[in-house]
């Protein structure tokens, strides 16, 4: 077994299994940090990012100023954001089989994947999956589709360059292979690959082996995998969450007896409790609103999005903020919203029964009815007449690079009285404030992730006891900036195996089994023979018929009636020729019996020298040595047949015959 | 005794003795034994047997059925305990031959009925209450008792078990204390019969192999020095000490958890603690062989002692603060700083085990912590702890548990594995740095001090529990600091960390969570009441947002919360609109708005927790004179009170009144006490006319006198307690009641029908809310009237009478006793 890690992002992995014949790839996340080292794409032309100074070399040269902005002593690439996708030379991806998908998050690269490497296979996931899926890759395709710039950089990526340029540009990695957006074609014709599918069903592959989707708990749709063949059990566990928010709980209990765990995609913030952080977010936003000011949420549309909205529908009116306007701006924001009320099958158990009532599951409907959510496409359009302040404005991209956030960026960022609140974990906060500075507007960071903290995770590992763990080297050392915080680190026994990218593991397991079927015909022929008390023995002839990785033992063909004719034997008989049997022998044979055994019959001068293996009998005066070890006897004897076959049957009369 | 009770009793008992009547009540079962008990305390002689058959009667009939049920024959047994607590009662039972029926080896004791615990409990009952004299201490010794009782130590039932135990150690008192004529010394062993037997008993016990023998020794032991303070203790002890030493060295038997128990009580009695020698041996080598969990009680029970040998406290004191030790060496570079103990005197590798084991960590700390608690919370500390360590310590756990230490040997990692986020150990650390706040020399660490609290304050993992105790630990300190010599540079730090928590305050009171605004709110509150007359305490406080915050959560959909911000805002008050040098804009709410705020909240509130909140901060206000108009005020808020479904609001209510009242008369220059001499400015006629007239227009009266017919009696009594101070201003003393020439006034029917109505008792349905019968309350002459003529001591008499004075008589048991027998006879009458 063999697992190629194609990216070194513990949340967004992209991993790849041989398992038995087949080739898995598990989850293509897309790491888009890439896009922090770049400038912001305003929707409106912004005098401030254009009027950036270029970035001129110690030397004073001044070759890279077209491409390099500099902005409060940070350096930006001022082109198309482009994104870090999984390694694609550590093996040919078109050999990849079948790719599954745990949750919307980690499929992002998924058409660099289908499109680019000559992917022929099917990708599994379920039905909210590919939907919220579908609205993710749709608002990143539009965020930066409606911004078009006409350059491109590519000069700063040339190695010498890049050497010269200040961090962290100068530390970025593989900046060869970041590729700009894909487009909504692409987009289309990756999730037209998708098959659906439910949580627990069994979906077999080419017969060797069968893979189960199980409820994670994360987001809407999200699994963790089992892959199993008869005697081999891996789990694949990625963004998994043991709070009460709105998805269907987690299914522990299907990942016992795993022989390997690979454990993926827990918390980015170990240390922040998430419901602390969301009394935090929502002290920080009723502060920011009572002063008068306005709160911007750089937010992904589907997700936390959810709990923030049910969060605030029981705080707003006990904190007084009935009359402040909640705005979701997204492309998708519509169809997010919808989307999420109807999924009903996936929610927690709360939210299911609500819709038997019958009720929307989410209370963000009621919001909507009442008029204190109202969602736009855009912030042109509708949004600009109704637009009142102070207000509440939940928006994307987190990364602060693209998207509508851009402009409130842009429109609030010099006012203190008004906030930005960060509640999605993947970006550093301050990374992304960085082309902004100087900013006046309050920041509050209260990432909201709900994914596994390491006790968590030490409780499931308990609870599961998988035979060997491997996750990402990141989860087997405390975080470089808490390096005495032991406890943020998987602990458990033996220690995991750890990856990082492009890496490439020979899972800890020997395959030892492998599942036959006899014919009935077949079994019904073997008598088997009691060995030892409760042990029978049956020797088996058969021909061994392998197709799609399932292998039956079938009867050996009739042994060919002796030619009545003189035919020309046919050469192209696929039957294989059956020799007579020979029978097998059991058992150990007692040297000092077998010794007295050849003095009385007139073997007189025996000598028994010990081995290391057992013993040699040596018959001095015939010149002959027998050699006894545990599974071999040799008779040594110079052409003397017939002494030959009379020490071997003085030999076998030792053993036992079946 | 009362006639109708000895006529009524045979009933009873022939009741209680019929083997058809269901189990009686327990209760009414335990009541008769009570009154048994008044009946016998002060009258040894013999007249109630004699003159209640019956009582013997009860007993013969029990003992003569073939199966009573156990609840009644606990009853004889106990009843007979109680009859046969005076010798000459006791003398009657013997010729009756009824003890040894009862107690001896006839009884109960050899039949199926002992299997049940409550006669086994009412056994052991019995003969305590009897043993008050020498023949029933020979009755017990003969008739083979004591061995009963060394045997029931050991019953499966402790309530049974426990009551064995001090029935021997009474048993052994009075047989020593009745029976020693000389006093014993430490040679002479001549003890009496009995109290041999039991301290052989003990002797045995202790020397056996059997650790449950050695407990129930050591639990006799532990009661007997804890209750018995007499010389011969010592003479017993002598004979024992050996033994018990040996428990402490050796590890064959585990009852080393009930050492420190034992030699605490014994530390306690003067007989041992004045000894200069083994006993305080004995102690040292305790606190070094127990364990630390199970030295620290003992430990902490010697520092809280006057009388213990220094060097015994200081071997305490390192047991104590050993934990606290090894956490600050386990937090800090070596030599960073002096630790709290010198390593020379302790071992701490006992410690550090249990500190780096996970399941004994958080417990040993949360002791050692209870421990340092309870030792700071004494006045009078009679040893100095090493406070500034201590603190340092504490700063180093609560660090721990937030994970922001970053620990500086392999102890402090695992120790910091194991505290994070335990917030046990996180209230209990809280809470000795509350309580180390009010002990000086830990001013060098105030800023690292602020730091963890802040920290504290400001974290979104900090639970509810542990913030609210991180905001009592804050509001000390800053009281402390408040009283610290000022510096420029003290003022500075102080003005950074008023800003600090204000800033924290701002957030926590916007909390999602009520138990959060709750307590930042009781926080303000406590901050205010302390810190008010501090500059930089309310300019950090008014250029903060918290007044307005605290403002908009009068309006809290959460009633304990709306409640707090009453309280708050009503504080802030004495900051803002009453204190003239800070003139406040800005807010929502001026003085008037507020006040107007306030009166809705009390006639409006759905939840009575508000409009207590509300009521009790305008008599604050009242109190303090910090209100305008204070007539029509009283007035406006009576009437909404009045009104109130909350007895509490309305109890509210009486104390602004009271309140008025006091001031009114004071400012009118009446007397306030009606014993003081009268004063000539107003000894002109009718004195009593303008502040009766005041009093009047506040429309106080119609309250009160409501009150007084309030079905909820702190009400009335309340009330009837102003009326009568009213009734002591307007006549004082050797003012005659009527000479106010109101003989003929036309008030009077009126007036009289209010006493009537008043005489009635409760009668708050009927009462007048309207005045229909005349009565008007807001006439000044109408109610001096109604004050002169009320008997209002009468009536406090009668409101303070309890009202099941009627059912608590013994005539009203022994009636209720019957009725249920009456009930099960009509029943049977219904059967035929």
């Amino acid at each position: 077994f063999f697992q190629y890690c194609l990216s070194g992002h513990p949340t967004l992995p992209c991993n790849v299994l041989k398992f038995k014949s087949t080739t898995i790839m598990l989850d293509c996340g897309l790491d888009m940090t890439s896009t922090l080292n770049f400038l912001p794409l305003p929707l409106v032309q912004s005098p401030r990012l254009s009027k950036l100074p270029g970035w001129v070399l110690k030397d004073g040269s001044t070759f890279l100023d077209k491409e390099l902005k500099e902005c409060s002593g940070h350096v930006f690439v001022d082109s198309v954001p482009e994104f870090c996708l999984p390694e694609t030379e550590l093996l040919d991806l078109s050999t990849v089989d079948v790719i599954l998908i745990s949750n919307y998050h980690c499929m992002m690269a998924l058409p660099y994947i289908t499109e680019y490497t000559g992917f022929t296979g099917t990708v599994y996931a379920t039905e909210p999956t590919v939907q919220i899926g579908r609205l993710l890759m749709e608002e990143l395709v539009n965020s930066i589709e409606r911004v078009p710039k006409a350059q491109s950089a590519s000069m700063w990526k040339n190695k010498e360059v890049q050497r010269l340029l200040p961090a962290p540009l100068k530390d970025a990695v593989e900046v060869s292979m970041w590729r700009k957006c894909y487009t909504m074609p692409e987009v289309n014709a990756a999730l037209s690959k998708i098959q659906l599918v439910g949580y627990s069903q069994k979906i077999e592959l080419f017969g060797a082996v069968q893979v189960t989707p199980l409820s994670s708990g994360y987001a809407l749709g999200s699994s963790n995998w089992i892959i199993q063949s008869h005697y081999e059990k891996v789990s694949y566990v990625s963004g998994s969450s043991l709070l009460t928010t709105h998805p269907q709980p987690m299914d522990q209990a299907s990942l016992k007896n795993s022989d390997v765990l690979i454990l993926t995609g827990l918390t980015q913030i170990p240390t922040a409790n998430p419901d602390g952080m969301v009394g935090e977010f929502c002290s920080n936003l009723a502060m920011t609103v009572r002063n008068g000011g306005n709160v911007l949420v750089p937010c992904y549309p589907s997700g936390v999005i959810y709990d923030l909205l049910e969060c605030l529908y029981q705080y707003i009116d006990s904190a007084g903020l009935s009359n402040v306007p909640f705005y979701f701006i997204s492309p998708v924001a519509n169809s997010s919203l919808e989307f999420s009320q109807i999924f009903a099958e996936w929610l927690c158990h709360n939210k299911q029964t609500k819709v038997y009532l019958p009720e929307p599951p989410f209370p963000h409907a009621e919001l909507i009815q009442t008029n204190k959510l109202k969602h736009y496409p855009s912030i042109h359009g509708d949004f600009s007449n109704d637009f009142k302040q102070p207000c509440v404005v939940f928006t994307g991209h987190p990364s602060l690079r693209f998207g509508d956030v851009v402009h409130f960026m842009e429109l609030w960022g010099k006012s203190s009285l008004n906030t930005v609140i960060f509640t999605e974990p993947d970006f550093s906060y301050l990374d992304a404030l960085a082309p902004y500075q100087p900013l006046a507007m309050k920041c509050v960071y209260c990432p909201i992730d709900t994914r596994l903290n390491f006790i968590q995770v030490s409780k499931l590992l308990k609870e599961v006891q998988p035979l060997h763990v491997v996750c990402p080297e990141q989860y087997t050392q405390p975080p470089p900036t808490q390096s005495h915080r032991t406890d943020l680190m998987i602990d458990c026994q033996p220690p995991p195996m750890s990856y990082r990218r492009a890496e490439v593991l020979t899972l800890p397991y020997k395959r030892r089994y492998e599942k036959i079927e006899i014919m009935p015909e077949l079994a019904d022929s073997l008598v088997p023979l009691e060995i030892k008390p409760g042990i029978s023995l049956a020797t088996v002839s058969a021909v061994l018929h392998t197709k799609d990785n399932k292998h039956v033992l079938q009867l050996p063909p009739k042994p060919p009636q002796p030619p009545t004719s003189k035919k020309r034997k046919r050469v192209s008989d696929d039957v294989p020729e059956c020799k007579p049997l020979k029978p097998l022998l059991s058992g150990s044979i007692p040297v000092d019996q077998f010794v007295q055994t050849l003095e009385k019959h007139g073997f007189s001068d025996v000598k028994v020298e010990d081995t290391a293996k057992g013993h040699i009998v040596l018959l001095q005066e015939a010149e002959t040595l027998i050699q006894i070890e545990e599974d071999s006897t040799h008779i040594i004897c110079d052409n003397d047949e017939p002494l030959r076959v009379k020490l071997r049957d003085l030999v076998l009369k030792f053993l036992q015959k079946f | 005794m009362t006639r109708e009770c000895a006529l009524l009793l045979p009933g009873v008992c022939a009741a209680l003795a019929d083997p058809r009547q269901p189990g009686s009540d327990d209760t009414c079962l335990e009541k008769l034994l009570d009154w048994f008990r008044v009946l016998t305390r002060f009258d040894p002689t013999v007249n109630l047997v004699q003159d209640n058959p019956c009582l013997t009667e009860f007993i013969t009939s029990v003992l003569a059925l073939p199966e009573p049920s156990p609840s009644v024959l606990s009853f004889a047994l106990r009843l007979a305990g109680i009859l046969a607590s005076s010798e000459a009662r006791f003398q009657h039972l013997q010729q009756e031959q009824l003890l040894a029926r009862l107690f001896g080896r006839d009884g109960p004791l050899n039949s199926a009925l002992w299997e049940d615990a409550s006669v086994r409990s009412g056994w052991v009952a019995g003969v305590h209450t009897m043993m008050h004299h020498q023949p029933a201490l020979h009755f017990l010794c003969n008739g083979g008792g004591i061995d009963v009782i060394f045997t029931l130590q050991g019953d499966p039932s402790l309530f049974v078990a426990s009551a064995a135990s001090q029935l021997l150690v009474h048993v052994l008192t009075f047989s020593v204390e009745s029976e020693t004529t000389n006093s014993l010394s430490t040679t002479d062993c001549d003890w009496p019969a009995c109290a041999q037997t039991i301290i052989k008993h003990i002797e045995d016990s202790l020397q056996s192999s059997s650790a449950s023998h050695i407990e129930q020794s050591l639990k006799l032991l532990t009661s007997l020095f804890g209750s018995c303070r007499a010389t011969w203790t010592k003479v017993l002890w002598l004979g024992i000490a050996k033994q018990i030493k040996s428990f402490l060295m050796e590890e064959t038997v585990q009852v080393q958890h009930m050492l420190a128990n034992l030699l605490l009580k014994m530390a306690w009695s003067p007989v041992f603690s004045d000894t200069e020698g083994s006993f305080w041996v004995l102690v040292t080598s305790a606190l070094e062989h127990l364990t630390p969990v199970q030295a620290g009680p003992l430990a902490v029970g010697l520092l809280s002692l006057n009388k213990c040998p220094q060097d015994v406290r200081m071997q305490a004191l390192t047991v104590l603060l050993q934990p606290m030790d090894c956490i600050l060496r386990a937090a800090s570079q070596p030599l960073e700083y002096p630790g709290l103990l010198d390593e020379s005197v302790s071992d701490p590798a006992a410690v550090e085990s249990l500190l780096s084991s996970k399941s004994s960590c958080a417990s040993l700390l949360c002791q050692t912590l209870a421990h340092l608690e309870q030792l700071l919370s004494l006045i009078h500390l009679p040893v100095d702890l090493p406070y500034a360590s201590l603190l340092r310590s504490l700063l180093a756990i609560l660090q721990f548990c937030n994970g922001f230490l970053s620990p500086a040997s392999p102890l402090g990692s695992t120790i910091s594995r194991i505290l994070i986020h335990c917030f046990r150990v996180q209230k209990s650390a809280l809470d000795v740095l509350a309580a180390l706040s009010e002990r000086k020399g830990c001013d060098a660490l105030l800023g690292n001090l602020f730091d963890v609290l802040l920290a504290y304050l400001e974290s979104p993992n900090t639970s509810p529990t542990v913030l609210k105790k991180a905001f009592q630990a804050t509001s000390k300190w800053l009281v402390h600091l408040r009283d610290l010599s000022c510096s420029d540079s003290q003022w500075q730090r102080t003005e950074k960390i008023l800003e600090d928590v204000f800033l924290v305050l701002q957030k926590r009171l916007c909390s999602h969570c009520w138990e959060v605004r709750d307590s930042s709110l009781e926080f303000l509150t406590v901050l205010i009441k302390c810190l008010k007359d501090q500059d930089e305490f309310r300019q950090s406080l008014l250029s903060s947002e918290v007044p307005r915050l605290t403002e908009n959560l009068l309006e809290d959909p959460e009633s304990y919360v709306r409640a707090s911000a009453v309280t708050a805002v009503g504080h802030l008050a004495f900051v803002t609109y009453f204190a003239p040098e800070s003139p406040v804009t800005g807010t929502q709410y001026n003085k008037e708005n507020t006040i107007a705020k306030l009166e809705e909240i009390l006639s409006t509130d759905s939840e009575g927790f508000p409009r207590r909140a509300v009521i009790s901060i305008f008599t604050k206000w009242l109190r303090q004179s910090q209100l305008e108009d204070t007539e029509q005020f009283v007035s406006r808020v009576i009437q909404i009170v009045e009104r109130d479904l909350d007895w509490e609001v309305r109890l509210g209510g009486l104390e602004l009144i009271e309140v008025f009242r006091s001031q009114t008369i004071s400012q009118f220059g009446l007397r306030e006490c009606p014993y003081a001499p009268v004063s000539s400015a107003v000894t002109s006629s009718a004195p009593w006319n303008e502040p009766l007239q005041t009093l009047c227009r506040a429309k106080l009266f119609g309250f009160l006198f409501r009150s007084l017919c309030d079905c909820d009696k702190p009400l009335g009594q309340r009330a009837c307690d102003i009326l009568l101070v009213l009734k002591g201003n307007f006549y004082p003393t050797g003012t005659p009641r009527d000479s106010q020439g109101t003989e003929d006034s036309p008030a009077k029917p009126s007036i009289a029908w209010l006493e009537r109505t008043l005489r009635q008792g409760s009668l708050a349905h009927n009462f007048p809310t309207d005045g229909s019968n005349g009565v008007d309350f807001q006439d000044p002459e109408s109610m001096m009237l109604a004050l002169g003529t009320i008997d209002f001591e009468d009536l406090h008499d009668e409101l303070n009478r309890c009202s099941d004075h009627m059912e608590k008589s013994p005539q009203s048991l022994l009636q209720d006793i019957l009725a249920a027998v009456g009930t099960i006879e009509e029943n049977e009458a219904d059967c035929y």
